[in-house]
């Protein structure tokens, strides 16, 4: 990818005030990378696949910014990656917030 | 008979022919199979038929559960496919009726599946609970159950690359458990598994070699394969490619790569590296590392077509816009291009002179001349993932 359209694409995904909620459109791209991206791994209804599960029931008792943090960094010794390199830390707190909420899947 | 009653009778019998055909195929004619094939429709939970002669899509049969990773084999006279869902489900839809045959949920969550050489088996490789499952490929009724215990035979792993092999065999490789097992259905009554321990940390996906002998898991764990050679006597693993990527710094993997559709090339194969921005180069005979390619991205297939001569690679999450083309004579990059959001699949027609892609992001499949790189079709599909044509059906593996 040539540096314009990755400054496109970061454009895209994550949003200029960094510290602030996402945006509508922004949200709607994460709701669209967390089904589709992280789906491909946890199912695109978050039932869980190579990955555990993501629906609020699973994630009882965990709390949203540690999960955050999980977001970012990744686990290390298993498939899941850290994702900083593509999100916002407030970003990962919205997935993770909405997440536990339950509101990406009907 | 007079001549007039004869005629009457012929005229009604030729009506009676026309009814009954518009009643068991569409497309109110006989027709073979074997240019057909189907593209999963993730977001309708829908299959479509296409015909890849004509290049269009036949009608699509809706009702297949959650498709999300959706993969499918083909019986034996390739007019029905078997679509394996992420939900346990499997379906058995009649490619000339366009309708559902049989279907069932058989598991919880599961991760595609296999048919026996003799087309007999359906066999469905199981997440939750995880191991096999194998049903009888007419009515899909179950034949065995194969629980993926381990340790203290209590826990249950996730089963991953499962393929059939020549003897009514299955092979497939335990996720948490690090191992591979053989299960033989040739008995009468239940299958006899082997057990293989110590393929290693986290094996992923595998492959089969199109001759039915090689099974090579990939592991996400360690840098390295394991190899088990199913034409010894007492099938043994093998570790391969030890350490390929010892001490370099692993990237983010945002998608795990997949082995099957792995490339052969001649007398070398081409795999995905985990972690790497890379395709390896394996001797076919030594299982030696003999090269290595650098890619756009993390590489997820790397698909032969089906002469050899040029592998097909789409990559990860957020470089999955572009297609590399690599002449496997040179080892170059001959090709490359950006067929749109989300490259998920790539499917060969049998011999190889057209490539279907699916672009899911983009809500389309696109058709390709493989000589010329042109593009000869845009199907609109809703969100399109996997593509899977009849031919199939004839290769061991697949």
């Amino acid at each position: 990818m040539r540096p314009v359209e990755l400054a496109v694409v970061f454009l895209l995904i994550v949003p200029a005030s960094a510290a602030a909620e996402p945006g509508a459109s922004d949200r709607q791209a994460l709701r669209h990378l967390v089904l589709q991206d992280c789906g491909s791994c946890h199912g695109m209804t978050l039932k869980g696949g190579l990955g555990g599960p993501l629906l609020p029931g699973a994630l009882e008792g965990k709390d949203a910014d540690a999960l955050a943090e999980v977001i970012l960094h990744g686990i290390e010794g298993t498939p899941m990656p850290g994702w900083k390199g593509l999100l916002s830390p407030s970003e990962a707190r919205w997935i993770a917030a909405e997440l536990k909420k339950g509101s990406f899947v009907e | 008979m007079n001549a007039r009653n004869a005629s009457i009778g012929a005229l009604l019998l030729a009506l009676a022919v026309v009814i009954a055909g518009a009643a068991t195929a569409r497309a109110g004619e006989m027709r073979g199979t074997g240019d057909l094939g189907i593209v999963v429709q993730r977001a309708s939970g829908a299959v479509c038929i296409v015909d890849t002669t004509s290049r269009r899509s036949l009608g699509c049969v809706e009702g297949l559960g959650d498709l999300s990773h959706a993969s499918a084999v083909f019986s034996r006279d390739q007019r029905f496919a078997y679509v394996f869902g992420r939900d346990g489900g499997l379906t058995k839809v009649d490619l000339l009726e366009q309708k559902i045959a049989a279907r069932i949920v058989q598991s919880g969550n599961a991760i595609g599946g296999a048919i026996s050489d003799d087309g007999e088996l359906i066999a469905v490789s199981n997440y939750e609970p995880g191991g096999v499952k194998v049903f009888d490929a007419e009515d899909l009724s179950p034949v065995a159950d194969i629980p993926a215990t381990y340790g203290c035979q209590e826990t249950r792993s996730k089963v991953v690359g499962l393929v059939d092999a020549p003897g009514r065999r299955f092979v497939f490789s335990l996720y948490d458990a690090g191992e591979i097992w053989i299960a033989d259905f040739s008995g009468s009554g239940e299958p006899s598994v082997t057990k293989l321990d110590g393929a290693g940390e986290l094996p992923y996906d595998a492959l089969i070699t199109g001759d039915g002998r090689h099974y090579i898991a990939g592991l996400f764990g360690e840098d390295g394969l394991a190899h088990v050679d199913l034409w010894d006597e007492e099938p043994a693993i093998r570790r391969i490619l030890d350490g390929y990527g010892r001490g370099e710094r692993k990237l983010p993997v945002y998608k795990m790569p997949h082995l099957e559709g792995w490339a052969l090339a001649s007398d070398r194969f081409l795999l995905p590296a985990v972690g790497r921005h890379e395709l390896l180069v394996v001797d076919a005979r030594s299982f030696e590392e003999i090269g290595r390619i650098a890619t756009h991205g993390q590489p997820i297939f790397a698909v032969a077509r089906p002469d050899g001569r040029q592998v097909w690679v789409n990559f990860a999450h957020p470089l999955n816009d572009t297609i590399q083309v690599v002449d496997t004579r040179t080892l170059e990059v001959i090709h490359e291009f950006k067929p749109g959001p989300a490259v998920l699949h790539m499917e060969f027609t049998p011999r190889g002179h057209e490539v279907w892609v699916s672009v899911r992001d983009a809500g389309r499949v696109e058709v390709y001349d493989t000589r010329t790189f042109e593009k000869l079709r845009e199907l609109p599909m809703q969100k399109p993932s996997g593509i899977f044509f009849t031919a199939r059906a004839n290769k061991i593996g697949l």
